[in-house]
């Protein structure tokens, strides 16, 4: 190798419980070998990289920044012999950041289903910190989303390849990326402020939170202002946000609102029930000719 | 506004739902009106600029005056149950000490739907009344004490039954002082709505 790359960031990508969907996803980067091109990339689950899986397990890859896929457990996951843990636990403490690329890795996410009580985030389990918190906060960085948008990722790495600081909330996300809801750039946002639902999914017309489910509203991530694929989102085809870069996803009836006597029982983010149900009241009482109508008269 | 128009507002808005109530909306006259108050139609014009204005403004400030009375309801730290029979006595005392006040909602709102088409169309006008009752429905699904339904299956149930008893009291036609019901129906409501 040259000189020049040996003084890239050594980038290390470590697995623990997943599905591989973070690393499929940043795969879809369409500009994903100009952005690795700022760092050695050490170790990588599929790309080819200059360490083996036995130097990494022998914890003798060196490591700047280190990014974390899947699940947390403490034991019972091991590779080539090694606890995935004490893995963690020795390139956590070489790296200088570490960035959480998923929702198991930050909060638990679905694997934290199979074992609610020794499964978790990193240094996240659900909202509360975890036993690692302390010891690693500083350099945290949380990406949840099951998966994260490949966009989410290069942000970050570009932003740490440059030196940049990145301002964070206090769960360690990026304000950059998750200070919006996914509500935030929808295309239905008509719909929603004139509270008209829509008829079915995959429809252009109308609001899937009133009756399919949509948590975009309550949901933080900007999957409608960096869309997926450079294209679309789920909730601009007609298909409800499943809630899936939240503390506590996955949530059960991902395609029906619960609401308790028609009204939803969970609010829009730091809207108050009273001012919510008000306007909802006020709103409700207009019919507006256009929302009622379909936007192409396709079947006609 | 300062205080003064506040209150001589509040002032027309009293004296103006005692005479519709009690006269019918049509047969009270803007000057019938100012006369009660000792003010010159001119100035009572300065407050509201027509009688139909004054109605939706009445019919607001009367739904905000009950909203809040429930509001304090919903805030307190009791079971489904014991809301419901407090709504209901709030409900039954408005009517025994301010009958005027559910009277113009019977027999002048619900009664002339034309006055009140342009401003104040669906729930506009009682959005502060509305939104405390959804509020109570919401909290008592969430705590299990109420099944699970529709909004409007739940409030008519509810609303339509308090209506109803006090529009019989204002006919003249119960046998029993309408507090004498407040127990009865409170148990009525809450085992019909019930999880």
């Amino acid at each position: 190798m040259d000189q020049v790359q040996h003084s890239k960031p050594k980038l290390l990508w470590l697995q623990s419980i997943t599905c591989n969907g973070n690393t499929h996803s940043f795969l879809n980067h369409p500009d994903l070998f100009s952005i690795l091109s700022h760092f050695e990339v050490v170790h990588h689950p599929v790309l080819e990289s200059d360490y083996t899986i036995a130097d990494l397990t022998a914890l003798k890859v060196p490591c700047d920044i280190l990014i974390l896929e899947g699940s947390f457990v403490e034991k019972g996951l091991t590779k080539n012999g090694v606890e995935v843990s004490q893995m963690i636990a020795h390139y956590g403490n070489e790296a200088a950041h570490i960035i959480t690329a998923g929702t198991c890795a930050t909060f638990g996410g679905i694997f934290k289903q199979k074992d609610p009580k020794h499964i978790s985030g990193f240094c996240f389990d659900h909202e509360q910190q975890t036993k690692r918190y302390e010891q690693f906060a500083s350099k945290l960085i949380s990406l949840p989303g099951c998966p994260i948008h490949p966009r989410w990722l290069s942000y970050v790495l570009m932003m740490l390849s440059r030196g940049h600081d990145i301002a964070l909330d206090t769960l360690h996300r990026p304000v950059e990326l998750y200070g919006y809801t996914v509500h935030t750039g929808c295309t239905r946002n008509e719909y929603f402020e004139w509270k008209i639902d829509t008829k079915g999914y995959g429809l252009k017309e109308g609001c899937l939170f009133y009756e399919q489910g949509c948590q975009g509203p309550y949901t933080r991530g900007s999957c409608n202002k960096i869309l997926w694929n450079d294209t679309s989102s789920k909730t601009r085809v007609g298909t409800p946000c499943f809630g899936c870069t939240e503390p506590y996803y996955p949530k059960n009836r991902l395609f029906v609102t619960r609401t308790n006597m028609g009204i939803p029982a969970t609010m829009p983010l730091g809207v108050p029930r009273r001012a919510y149900l008000t306007l909802t009241g006020v709103v409700k009482s207009f019919k507006i000719k256009r929302f009622s109508q379909r936007l192409l008269e396709y079947d006609q | 506004m300062t205080d003064k128009k506040a209150l001589k507002r509040e002032s027309i808005i009293q004296a103006a739902l005692q005479l519709f109530s009690s006269n019918g909306f049509h047969k009270t006259t803007i000057p019938d009106i100012a006369a009660k108050l000792g003010m010159s139609v001119g100035n009572l014009y300065n407050y509201f600029s027509s009688k139909d204005i004054l109605a939706q403004e009445i019919i607001k400030y009367t739904s905000e005056v009950l909203g809040e009375k429930i509001r304090e309801v919903n805030m307190l730290d009791v079971s489904a149950k014991e809301k419901i029979h407090k709504i209901v006595e709030i409900y039954f005392s408005m009517a025994q000490e301010k009958p005027e006040m559910i009277e113009y909602f019977l027999r002048v709102y619900l009664s002339n739907r034309e006055v009140f088409s342009d401003g104040c169309e669906g729930m506009v006008c009682v959005s502060g009344f509305i939104t405390e009752i959804m509020i109570f429905f919401d909290d008592a699904v969430s705590s299990g004490e109420l099944r699970n339904q529709d909004f409007f299956s739940a409030f008519g149930l509810f609303m339509g039954y308090l209506g109803g008893m006090v529009f019989l009291k204002g006919e003249g036609v119960l046998p029993k002082d309408i507090s004498y019901y407040i127990d009865d129906i409170s148990r009525n409501i809450y085992y019909a709505l019930k999880a």
